[in-house]
């Protein structure tokens, strides 16, 4: 089973990846992209049967390892059971 | 055996696309005695092109001095090796990844850097330190910033993580590396003389192994492209850059120098351009043997490669091992530790041919030889090019208003060539392993040799404009420089090693700068005791016709008996004198001046007394390790002004005041430019303690080395008279900001 | 006395530390291997900086679950000395031995430069022979060393006097100018509470001789020998 696992920083913290990014997009002329946070994106290929136990590993792997939880959140996608695999 | 028939192997298309031509198709079926299959096909296409067979460039190359005492190790190898005494050895090469850093700046500077190292630590030498010549389209252009950041971050993204200081290099900015920048990465490493190991292949019987990542498809037929010009189709060639892993490459580096520390293999090769191909078939020729492997054993990335693929993969971080009968399980058991696939992939036969088989059936089979030594060698046609007469020739019709001396000076401290390269550098680490005895960008590159009084001194040079006025002329003045750079540190000179940058060979007049710059580099290394021990050729350094200046850059190695002695550019204190080696003759052709100012390339670049240079590195040696000079700095782009100013930066402020007599001509331009800005060879300019410098001057006089005392080091401006009148004059301060801010003016702050 | 210096895959700096200690210090050192699960009788424990696993992910974020974790853990909690340099600075705090995070440089980019660090506490192991306000010039070389906590522990390490070293100007001013990296409060150097395990980014082991530009760095190793021959540890010089 596939999950996503999209990691952000928290809003406190300062991204200076991020504001690099919205200065360059701006001086391109891209004045209407008004802020950019920059994050990870993972993909895990997962050995469970159910949309239930992908969310759980998942979930367990991105608080253990993939994200530091001093300064990112996360949040997971997973597909559902329901749907054969191979789809989304 | 399955042989395709023509139609697929031999048909004119499938031939012209793997980058040969018909005699060079004639020429395979003759060696064959057959006609090759598909697989054959694109072994061969990797093994002849350019890149790998220098078959343009081969009779030329065997002109070169390579050989001397101290010499363990010529061309031939992965990389060079000279004696530095206490049984140990420098080990060291420069390569270039120019057409790949122009696809993808950062991945193809990054694999560029990986590349080298691996050449170096395959000969079973720690490396120690790296340096990076680089050249760039103006800065104006945001194509070319956006290069510059990228290949600047790999260098730094792979060089630091796998731990491994970068200490010195040069960067430079001309409109014909536009669209073709140049990255030349140098790298030494240190080995016992008798822990080097070659990359040959030998003990039949003796098991084959490929360690480090898996085999993927990036990469397929690099080789060629790098044999190619670039037109508008080549933003669809970005595939073909791969992407490096330094991290994998530092576990590489551990497994593999601990593996032949016990003395475990009797040859290693790493897989760089051709990958497999090339590793199997070069060690197998250098050792007079064969060698058989089955590319179903080998560890793949991606599912369903072919064997031509598989052998033609440009995948990194991979080596070729030719391990010891019997000591399998100990090479398994270092590579496991470390988290590193070993496989054995096949085994040294006594037949000379490179077998391939997949699952055991047979696939391609070719002699080793038939593919290295057996590759072509082209006489290609020269030509001297049209017009050198009038470009010899400063047009002074064409030359703008002269600038104010001083204004001129701080017009050239402020441009991009001339300029810090601290910007870049500072992301470099510089210091890393605790050898770095010289700051980054105050003298050559500067590493000791712990467990020894010792240290190497190391430097790379090129001037492209002085090579388009006169190749053989401007390779000759790149080597006295580079060797001039490691001299002024204090070191010797003891070997050398070349990254030749051209464009497309065929052509007549390119292929003549060529053959005549190499004939400078042998005339200029024969003279000064520096032979060559290995490099690269980088050709088709071309963009829809328009080459590059022809580039040759020289990598010097020198080394300091002790390491305290080592000096830099900076004047350490006030009240010191100023000495002048060397003479100016008013020289500006091809000099930095003339292009900053006003817009030109012309002119003849600067005579050179190769004798004179000799005794000037000589003189500089010596008195760097009696401690009588207290700083040294040669004079290079921009001239005298240029070198004496730079004498004060990172000096807290410290200036200088001195004046020199005019030059003896105009240089076609101006007598008071000519003195300050001309770029006259053989000079260095030296700080001596008062009480010292009647000797010293006396000293280099009778070893033919012309000496004036020009004035002395204090106060907190730069000045400089000419002919008794101030030509320049300005606060140290003023000129520094100037020289520190140039890059980062450019570079940061500027989103794109 | 012996010096443990952990290797993880991708350490380059353990070897400038072992040398820093054995040729410059005189002291033993020891490689302890990242896989291995004791520290075997080490009295100090050094995690050196570099690049382990390649910096992916996040800075010392794979190497925190390493087995020798376990081991040093419980040398910090019985109060053994606990030094992480750079990347070993980054794994204490991924494993949580000492609060808050890294970020990337302010500016994005990979740093190599002289600093100034100044001594803020000398009542740590690794600062007993300095003096408070002491201004060391040493090298830093990364690109994530913005240090990050969330305020209330930017506060409690305040309170508790836990911020051992601050980026400072040569005059010993913690100035904006003088923060290479965008560090809140130009944080470069905290304690845990026991006061034994001290992350600092900046490299003093590469400040041990001034051959190689600065000897500032020599006084952090000669400290904790001192602090432990003071609690009794016998020392056990060879060189």
């Amino acid at each position: 089973m596939k999950a996503r696992v999209f990691v952000t920083l928290k809003p406190s913290v300062f991204d200076p990846q991020g504001r690099t990014i919205v200065d360059a997009l701006q001086s391109l002329g891209y004045a209407a992209v008004a802020d950019v946070r920059q994050g990870k994106y993972f993909e895990l290929d997962l050995d469970v049967r159910t949309s239930d136990d992908a969310e759980k590993l998942a979930g367990e792997v991105a608080g253990r390892v993939l994200a530091n939880p001093v300064i990112e959140s996360f949040r997971i996608e997973v597909a559902q059971t329901d749907r054969p695999e191979g789809q989304r | 055996m399955t042989h395709l028939g023509p139609g697929s192997a031999g048909d004119a298309a499938t031939v012209a696309q793997h980058g040969l031509t018909r005699e060079e198709y004639a020429r395979i079926v003759d060696l064959l005695g057959r006609e090759p299959n598909l697989t054959e096909l694109g072994l061969f296409s990797v093994m002849w092109s350019e890149h790998c067979s220098y078959k343009s460039s081969r009779v030329h190359l065997r002109t070169l001095p390579t050989e001397g005492a101290g010499v363990l190790q010529g061309p031939g190898e992965n990389a060079g090796a000279v004696d530095i005494g206490d049984g140990l050895a420098a080990v060291f090469k420069i390569e270039s990844h120019n057409h790949p850093s122009f696809i993808e700046p950062y991945q193809g500077a990054a694999t560029g850097v990986g590349g080298i190292i691996r050449d170096i630590f395959t000969m079973g030498a720690r490396p120690i330190a790296l340096l990076d010549s680089l050249r760039f389209g103006p800065l104006e252009d945001r194509r070319n910033r956006r290069i510059v950041r990228g290949v600047v971050s790999g260098i730094g993204g792979y060089g630091n993580s796998i731990g491994i200081p970068t200490v010195g290099g040069e960067v430079m900015f001309d409109e014909s590396y536009n669209g073709n920048p140049l990255v030349n990465v140098f790298c030494l490493g240190i080995a016992r003389h008798d822990a080097i190991v070659k990359g040959q292949a030998s003990g039949v019987g003796n098991p084959v192994y490929y360690v480090g990542a898996k085999t993927g498809r990036d990469g397929i037929h690099g080789a060629t492209m790098a044999s190619a010009e670039f037109d508008e189709t080549s933003a669809d060639k970005r595939p073909t850059v791969q992407v490096g892993d330094p991290f994998m490459e530092k576990l590489l580096l551990e497994a593999c120098l601990e593996v032949m520390q016990a003395g475990a293999v009797v040859g290693v090769q790493d897989m760089g351009a051709a990958g497999l191909t090339c590793s199997t078939c070069e060690t197998g020729s250098r050792g007079g043997v064969g060698v058989e492997i089955d590319v179903a054993r080998v560890p793949q990335r991606e599912p369903g490669m072919t064997p031509y693929e598989i052998m033609l993969s440009e995948s990194q971080e991979r080596m070729l091992l030719i391990v010891k009968r019997g000591r399998e399980a100990e090479v398994e058991r270092i590579f496991e530790k470390w988290d590193l696939h070993a496989v054995r992939i096949g085994e040294v036969t006594a037949d000379g041919l490179l077998r391939v088989r997949q699952h055991g059936t047979l696939v391609a089979e070719v002699p080793n030889r038939a593919l290295t030594e057996e590759a072509p060698l082209y006489r290609r046609p020269m030509a001297e090019p049209e017009g050198r007469d009038v470009l010899q020739k400063v047009r002074r019709d064409q030359l703008g208003p002269l600038p104010q001396p001083t204004d001129a000076l701080l017009t050239l401290l402020g441009s991009p060539t001339v300029a810090s390269k601290h910007w870049i550098y500072r992301q470099y680490d510089t210091m890393v392993r605790t050898n770095t005895i010289a700051e980054t960008g105050l003298t050559a590159g500067v590493v000791r040799v712990k467990g020894t009084r010792r240290a190497l001194a190391m430097s790379v040079d090129g001037n492209g404009r002085y090579c388009l006025l006169d190749p053989r002329q401007g390779a000759r003045l790149a080597v006295a420089e580079a060797a001039r750079n490691v001299a002024c540190a204090g070191a010797r000179p003891i070997g050398a090693t070349n990254c030749l940058n051209f464009g497309n060979p065929e052509r007549p007049d390119i292929m003549w700068q060529f053959a005549e710059a190499v004939a400078g580099i042998g005339e200029a290394c024969r003279a000064l005791e520096v032979p060559i021990t290995g490099g690269n050729v980088s050709l088709y350094n071309e963009t829809d016709g328009c080459a590059i200046l022809p580039t040759p850059v020289i990598g010097v190695v020198g080394l300091l008996e002790d390491a305290a002695t080592v000096l830099t550019r900076v004047f350490p204190s006030a009240g010191l004198e100023i000495v002048l080696l060397g003479e100016g003759l008013g020289e500006l052709g091809g000099s930095e001046y003339l292009k900053t100012l006003h817009g030109l390339l012309q002119g003849r670049p600067p005579v050179i007394d190769l004798a004179r240079e000799r005794a000037l590195q000589r003189l500089l040696v010596e008195s760097a390790s009696t401690g009588v000079i207290r700083s040294a700095h040669d004079t290079a782009e921009g001239g005298l002004a240029v070198a004496l100013a730079e004498c004060c930066f990172d000096a807290g402020g410290l200036g200088a005041d001195v004046s020199v007599p005019g030059a003896p001509s105009d240089g076609d331009v101006d007598r008071l430019a000519a003195t300050l800005f001309g770029e006259s060879a053989s000079r260095v300019l030296v700080s001596v303690a008062p009480d010292r410098v009647e000797a010293f001057v006396a000293a280099a006089r009778s070893a033919g080395v012309p000496a004036t005392r020009i004035g002395r080091t204090g106060g907190s401006g730069i000045r400089i008279a000419v002919d008794g009148t101030v030509a320049i004059e300005c606060a140290v301060a003023d000129a520094e900001a100037r020289w520190n801010g140039c890059l980062a003016r450019w570079l940061d702050g500027r989103a794109a | 006395m012996r010096f443990a210096v952990v290797v993880f895959p991708g350490s380059n700096c353990d070897h400038d530390a072992y040398y820093a200690i054995t040729h410059v210090l005189g002291q033993q050192a020891a490689f302890v291997w990242h896989k291995d699960r004791s520290l075997a009788g080490a009295d100090v424990v050094i995690l050196p900086g570099g690049f382990s696993h390649g910096d992916y992910l996040r800075t010392g974020a794979i190497a925190r679950f390493s087995p020798i974790m376990t081991a040093v853990r419980e040398f910090a909690a019985a109060g053994g000395p606990v030094l992480g340099i750079c990347n070993g600075f980054q794994i204490l705090l991924e494993c949580g031995l000492l609060p808050g995070a890294m970020l990337r440089n302010r500016d994005v980019k990979f740093h190599c430069e002289f600093v100034g660090l100044r001594v803020e506490r000398t009542d740590t192991p690794f600062t007993s022979q300095c003096a408070v306000g002491q201004v060391l010039r040493l090298p830093i070389a990364h690109g994530e060393g913005n240090y990050f906590a969330p305020a209330e522990t930017i506060a409690e390490l305040e309170a508790g006097g836990r911020i051992v070293f601050r980026y400072a100007n040569l005059a010993g001013e913690a100035t904006e100018r003088a923060n290479p990296n965008g560090a809140l409060d130009n944080i470069a150097g905290i304690c845990n509470e026991a006061r034994n395990v001290v992350g600092l980014m900046p490299h003093p082991e590469r400040a041990c001789e001034t051959l190689v530009g600065s000897a500032d760095g020599l006084v952090v190793f000669e400290s904790v020998v001192h602090a432990l021959a003071a609690r009794g540890v016998l020392q056990a010089v060879s060189r």
